[in-house]
This record gives structure tokens, C-alpha cells and sequence, in this order.
């Protein structure tokens, strides 16, 4: 932990001091780079070589390539396009991003990282960059630009909070997405999102759990659940005929707050009587391919979800609490991997778990005592892809309510942290985007600055204790990253892990009642 | 007249080149697909709330009050001093001058004043804030310096030293016909028009094309309807048809 120093929080509304321009603070070598072995499965060139030194080449025909692939983007995306052409350069955005907020390194601002892309486009598409380069701010495409895009594009989390307040809505999102998308196609892919991605193709999820693993993950959080409560809640693994399909973050089935989430959501199914079941073929919600701008990868990850709603003949998609996953899943699946006809069309395709729990507290069909959360004063971290990038229900910003009501209704001790840092003016927690890898610690210590001074504020002001997240990367990266700030790892916790703790279900015996009466 | 027949050949190229860059970099815009729903959220469910949400950017720079409220501030009056000085010129090409435009010639003359302090402020900020300078291109303050001489020397020719506004309508009247028409030689004139070509024609090739470029802005622009409707980019729908993953393996 000696390893890294986070910036002191100095802020004494919960709002980070815009920092003074530092050139280069952040300037390196990027994360590790994919291998070849990596670039493969994934369709991308890997004819790239390693010197004595460990350092990996580029493809040979680089350049051309590099070029042929922006232009081939900027055909494919009127995003792009319009992005690259009509910025002013107002600065709005100068003050918006957390990894410039964290690091003052001028690249971090969002239209100086667009820039690094534009800067090639108008040299080689553009009238005024290409007869008066200097003039527009336009150079030449050389090995150190590719490496400046390397390193600072995944020096963003594509939390989409720049495209809240530019003018135009220019979404640096989508350009760090293309200058992925080309970097992959020269021999500069992302070792963390390729790997992982192979693992999805190969076994079905990020973690390379396979089946007989999985099925035994969950048969010992039966018991487990069991061993609680007294009831025998179900955690189905590839049921054919079950009603609803989960697709969770694979770290919901281990790692810590999440698999307490994953107990809350097989807890509030059970007690609905909702017949329900997990897939091992599609046993992953996150889908990479959204961070590595790959298209193609991205569709076919979320074909997988598709086939498994087929293969076990379900009715209903649920995903489960993941903000990446959310975002592809609300926004994007139907585009991917529609049309989805063969599902009952009585429900949303697909639907948050959420959307579940939150009607059902609502209608007062779950046995919740809030007590049992009153060790907690909570607030809510609105993650970015949820809160920009997706919905809930059939209102505008249910993407807040729906999370927020699920809290407020099991908890009784609820703060909203400042209200430049929540909803759609949101921080990320600084690991987002195919940024949550250890060869990447420094900026995500950086990046999580914004949302710490926030947290500060709130723990100070109006005593919180805990801070809960609605995403499987936030809850990593925060229960990482926080003991930098001077928190603890278990200040994070899951929404339906609140659910959990607060829900009664039927002929439940609790713990401690057991003891109490065999005294 | 050798003046005036320079100056129409100026001008007619510069129209040219305006509409018709214009025009193409619109059909770019109009033809390139948006392949994915990308709306910044929370984002309208209808199409008429998107056309609301399209007016209070368009109208009223609602993103950048949230981001900056002085910059906001000196943008909005900036356009806005802009378009009466545009509608108080129309004067120059409309025979008889409709009602609203005569009406508004006073109005017109304040912005005269509006537009050069805006743009004073909008060119302090670029060297003084440090965020704003590293991010300047030389061409973002050359784009100013451009605008404050066409609004200094428009000023100078109301206050100044006048020039001959009869002959000056009467050749732009025809410029409409393609006649030409004598020019007064006077400098503060010719700056003006001079500078007013130039920005004609670097305006498609700039980042004046932010005006039309706004409406194409797919964060902007979209629906939030992704989950009841089904929207697919021609290229994309290749894959579904051919059953294949990656482009590279299509059939043409």
C-alpha cells in the first residue's frame, strides 16, 4: 500500500479544487499490453514482436493502418465524426474529468484527450490541417502519438461525465472508444480487456470460473443461506424452463460486497416466487467490448446472453447489479442481439433487478424490519454507465429513483453526498472503463479523488458510515482504493446487500433467536 | 467600380464555398450512421422531448450554464449580439426593409458593443485561464482576433469615419442580380467586408461548424427508447443477416 500516495482531501464542501495545470504528470508506458495470444480470439492483428528488452512493436504497416481504421470509424460512427469536427474549445470541460481533477495532467482534461485524436484527424482528413498544420493544431502521426494514445486514453473511464456539460454533448467516450479500437488494430490492445474477453469466449465469464466451479460456488451460498435463516433459497444453475434468465458480474460470486448483492437478489426471488435461474454459458453481465470500442466483440459477448435465454427457454432477462453491464444491457442489447420476441413481452428486455425489488418494496410484498440496518448511515454512489448511460423503469431518471427508493425503503439513515457529485453530474470511482487493473493503480487512486472528497464531506457533516454501490467495478475499485483515503474496505457495501439484511423472508429463524432459545 | 466587380467576384466565391461546404459536411453528418444509443441520460422519452431538449441547447446553452456560468454568461450574449447584428444587417440585401428589421436597428447598434466586449472576454480567458491556454490552437485565437475586427470596424463606420451606406446597399442589391456594382473605397469598408469573406469561407472548414453540428450530436439528439425499439446501423445489420461476428468476414 507504501507503493502509491493519494492527494490529501483539502476540500471542505465535498468538492475538489480545480488543480493548476502540471504537464506530464502522468505521462508512462500505459497498461500492460496485449500479446498476441490475447489479440487472436479477439479478431486483431497480432503479428507484433518483443525486443530484448520486453518492449512490444507495433504492427508493420502501423501507420497505414491506424489511418485506414480512423477513417474506417469515422464512416461508421456519426458520433465520431461530429465529435472530431466541432469542438470550440470553450473549456467547459477543463474542470470535469476525476483523472484531471486527480492527477493536473492537462492530457486528463476531457478536449485535450480528445485532442490527441483529433490532432491526426485534421492533419490527414482535414482541409486546414493538412495545408496549415500548425496553425489548427494539427501533427503528423508518429510512434509517439501512439503512445500518448496508448497511455491516456486508458486514462479514461468513459464515464461520460464531460458530455454532460459540453455544449454539444461531445461524449469523450466515444473518441477514447475509437482510439481503442484503432490501438488494437496496430498492435496495441489492452492485455486486462483482451484476456478477460478470451475468458468470456472460452468459458463464459471474466473470471474463467467454469461450470462445476460456479455450481459449487453456489450450492455453498445456499448453505450459507440457509445456515442464516433457516430457509431454503435456491441459487439455480442453467434450469431449463425457469421463467427468468440472471446475468450478474461474475464477481458477484465471490468477490466482497458483491456476492452479498447476489444473496440479496436470490433472496427477494425466493420470496416473490419467482422461478429464476443463472447460465454458465452466459455467467458474465460486464461485457469488455464496450471499453475496447470493439463493436463486433461487444455484439458478440452479448450474443451469448441471447443463446442462453434461447438454450433454457426462459421468459425474462434480469441483470443483476453491475453499471458497464447495465449500460450494454439497456442501451445496447436490443441493438446487439434483438430481437428479443421469443421473450414474454409483458416485461422490459431486459430488465435491471431493481425494476424487481423496487415495485415489490413499493406494493409492500416484502417483509422488511429497517432496523436492522441502523448500524449504517448510508449514501449512494450513482455509478457512471447507470447514471449517464442507461435507465430504469418508464420514467426519466429512474436511473437515480429506483436505487435510491430500494435504499430509503430498507434503510433508515439515508444522505445524498453534494449534488455536483451525484446522478448525472456523477464522479466515476475512478476504475471504470477497463481501468480496474492493478498495472493501472496510480490513476485509479487519482481518478477516485472526486468521490472521496464527497464521501469526506458527508462522514463528517452528517456521520456516514457506509457508502453503497449499484456496480461490480465500483464496488472493486472503491473497497481497493478507499484505505488510500483513510477508509475502510467494508465502508462499501451492495444495495441488495441492504435488501438482505433488512428482509424477512417467510419462515425465517434468525440466528440468534435459535441460540436464544436453546439457552 | 474595379472595386466593386473584385469584391462581387469575392463574394459570390465566398457564398459558394459557404453553402455548398456547408452542404457537404451536412450530408456527411446526415449520411453516417449512428450505430449504437448514445444519449447522454437522463434523456427525453419522446420525440417532442428531444426537440425540447435540442431548443434549450440551441436557445438557451443549457449544458454549458451547468458547466461554467461566466463562460455561459459571455456565450449567450455573444450569439445573441450576433443574430441582431445578422438580422439588423439584412437591411443590406431586403428592398423594401421589412418592419421587424427596421425596428430593431437601435438594438442592433447596442450588440455592436455587446459582441466586441464578449469577444474581449472570450480572448482574455484563453490566455488567461490555464486550462483554456494549453487547449488553444493558434487558429482559436486567430478566430476572435477575425471577429473583433469585423465588430471593431463595423463600429468604426457607424461612429467613426461613416462610409456610404446608399452605394453599399446598392451593391449588394447587386450582388442578388449578378450586376456589378461600385464599391466606396474606403478602408474601414474594406476590412469589413474583407474579414467577413474570410470568415465565409473558413466556416466549413472550422469549428464555426459547431452551429450546424449540434443538431447531429447523437448524446443529444437520441431517444431513450432503446429497450421498445430496435435500432440497428445499415453495417451492422450485415452481421445479423450473414450470421458472421466481424466485419472482416462479410461477402460483399
Amino acid at each position: 500500500m507504501a507503493k502509491y500516495e493519494a492527494p490529501p482531501l483539502m476540500s471542505d464542501d465535498g468538492i475538489v479544487d480545480i488543480p493548476v495545470v502540471v504537464p506530464d504528470t502522468m505521462k508512462g508506458a500505459g497498461p500492460f499490453i496485449s500479446k498476441p495470444e490475447f489479440q487472436k480470439p479477439m479478431n486483431f492483428p497480432d503479428d507484433i514482436e518483443q525486443d530484448e528488452e520486453g518492449n512490444w512493436s507495433l504492427i508493420p504497416n502501423w501507420k497505414e493502418e491506424a489511418l485506414n481504421k480512423l477513417d474506417d470509424l469515422r464512416g461508421r460512427y456519426r458520433s465520431l465524426q461530429v465529435y472530431l469536427d466541432i469542438c470550440v474549445k470553450c473549456g467547459a470541460c477543463t474542470d470535469k474529468c476525476h483523472y484531471y481533477l486527480g492527477s493536473s495532467d492537462p492530457k486528463n482534461m476531457p478536449v485535450a484527450r480528445q485532442d490527441l485524436l483529433r490532432k491526426v484527424y485534421r492533419r490527414y482528413f482535414t482541409f486546414a490541417g493538412k495545408y496549415f498544420p500548425k496553425l489548427v493544431g494539427a501533427t503528423d502521426l508518429t510512434e509517439e502519438v501512439v503512445d500518448d494514445w496508448y497511455n491516456y486514453y486508458h486514462q479514461c473511464s468513459q464515464c461520460r461525465r464531460c458530455s454532460v456539460f459540453c455544449p454539444y454533448g461531445i461524449d469523450t467516450a466515444e473518441v477514447s472508444m475509437a482510439a481503442r479500437e484503432i490501438l488494437n488494430h496496430i498492435g496495441r490492445g489492452q492485455k486486462y480487456s483482451t484476456e478477460i474477453m478470451g475468458k468470456v469466449y472460452k468459458i463464459g465469464n471474466n473470471l474463467g470460473l467454469p461450470q462445476a466451479a460456479l455450481a459449487d460456488t453456489l450450492e455453498g451460498l445456499e448453505e450459507d443461506i440457509e445456515d442464516e435463516t433457516g430457509v431454503p433459497v435456491k441459487l439455480p444453475l442453467d434450469q431449463h424452463g425457469a421463467d427468468i434468465l440472471l446475468v450478474t458480474p461474475s464477481a458477484d460470486f465471490f468477490a466482497e460486497p458483491h456476492v452479498d448483492g447476489l444473496i440479496g437478489y436470490a433472496k427477494v426471488f425466493h420470496e416473490l416466487g419467482l422461478s429464476w435461474t443463472l447460465s454458465s454459458y452466459a455467467s458474465e453481465g460486464a461485457n469488455f467490448g464496450m471499453f475496447i470500442g470493439s463493436y463486433e466483440n461487444m455484439r458478440k459477448i452479448s450474443m451469448r446472453v441471447r443463446k442462453a435465454a434461447e438454450d433454457l427457454g426462459v421468459k425474462r432477462i434480469v441483470f443483476g447489479e453491475c453499471g458497464h453491464a447495465w449500460r450494454v444491457a439497456y442501451s445496447f442489447l436490443n441493438t446487439l442481439a434483438g430481437p428479443f420476441d421469443f421473450l414474454d413481452a409483458r416485461y422490459p428486455v431486459p430488465q435491471h433487478v431493481l425494476e424487481i425489488t423496487w415495485p415489490a418494496l413499493r406494493d409492500g410484498k416484502l417483509n422488511i424490519d429497517k432496523s436492522r440496518n441502523d448500524d449504517m448511515t448510508l449514501t449512494f454512489h450513482d455509478s457512471c454507465n447507470v447514471a449517464r448511460g442507461s435507465n430504469m423503469g418508464d420514467q426519466e431518471n429512474g436511473q437515480f429513483d429506483f436505487p435510491r427508493n430500494v435504499i430509503k425503503a430498507v434503510c433508515n439513515n439515508y444522505i445524498d453526498m453534494p449534488e455536483d457529485t451525484t446522478k448525472d453530474a456523477t464522479f466515476c470511482c475512478g476504475g471504470g472503463g477497463g481501468i480496474l487493473t492493478d498495472d493501472l493503480m496510480d490513476i485509479r487512486i487519482k481518478g477516485a479523488l472526486p468521490r472521496m472528497e464527497a464521501l469526506q464531506h458527508v462522514t463528517d457533516k452528517y456521520g456516514v458510515t457506509h457508502m453503497a454501490a449499484i456496480c461490480a467495478i465500483c464496488k472493486s475499485q472503491f473497497t481497493k482504493v478507499i484505505p488510500y483515503y483513510g477508509f475502510s474496505m467494508d465502508q462499501i457495501v451492495s444495495v441488495h446487500q441492504l435488501v438482505s439484511n433488512a428482509l424477512i423472508l417467510t419462515g425465517q429463524v434468525d440466528e440468534d433467536e435459535v441460540t436464544e432459545g436453546e439457552e | 467600380m474595379f472595386l466593386g466587380v473584385v469584391y462581387s467576384i469575392l463574394f459570390w466565391i465566398a457564398t459558394l464555398v459557404l453553402v455548398i461546404g456547408v452542404a457537404n459536411k451536412v450530408r456527411l453528418y446526415w449520411n453516417t450512421p449512428s450505430p449504437l444509443k448514445i444519449p447522454t441520460m437522463p434523456a427525453p422519452r419522446t420525440q417532442k422531448g428531444v426537440v425540447l431538449r435540442m431548443a434549450r441547447e440551441v436557445f438557451l446553452f443549457q449544458s454549458l450554464y451547468r458547466a461554467d456560468k461566466l463562460l455561459w454568461l459571455i456565450s449567450i450574449v455573444f450569439h445573441y449580439c450576433m443574430l441582431l447584428i445578422v438580422l439588423r444587417h439584412l437591411r443590406y440585401f431586403l428592398d423594401p426593409v421589412w418592419g421587424v428589421i427596421a425596428f430593431i436597428q437601435p438594438f442592433g447598434l447596442y450588440a455592436g458593443f455587446g459582441f466586441v466586449l464578449c469577444l474581449i472576454a472570450l480572448l482574455a480567458r484563453r490566455f488567461l485561464i490555464d486550462r483554456v491556454r494549453y487547449i488553444s490552437a493558434p487558429s482559436d485565437f486567430l478566430m476572435l482576433i477575425l471577429f473583433i475586427v469585423i465588430g471593431v470596424s463595423g463600429l468604426m463606420m457607424k461612429f467613426v469615419n461613416p462610409t456610404d451606406i446608399v452605394m453599399v446597399k446598392t451593391f449588394f442589391q447587386g450582388l442578388k442580380y449578378f450586376s456589378w456594382q461600385p464599391l466606396p473605397a474606403d478602408f474601414t469598408l474594406l476590412l469589413h467586408l474583407t474579414s467577413v469573406v474570410l470568415l465565409m469561407i473558413i466556416f466549413p472548414i472550422s469549428k464555426l461548424m459547431h452551429a450546424p453540428g449540434v443538431f447531429f450530436s447523437p448524446s443529444r439528439n437520441q431517444m431513450d427508447n432503446s429497450r421498445e425499439q430496435r435500432h440497428v446501423a445499415p453495417w451492422a445489420a450485415e452481421l445479423d443477416k450473414q450470421g458472421v461476428d466481424y466485419l472482416s468476414e462479410l461477402k460483399k
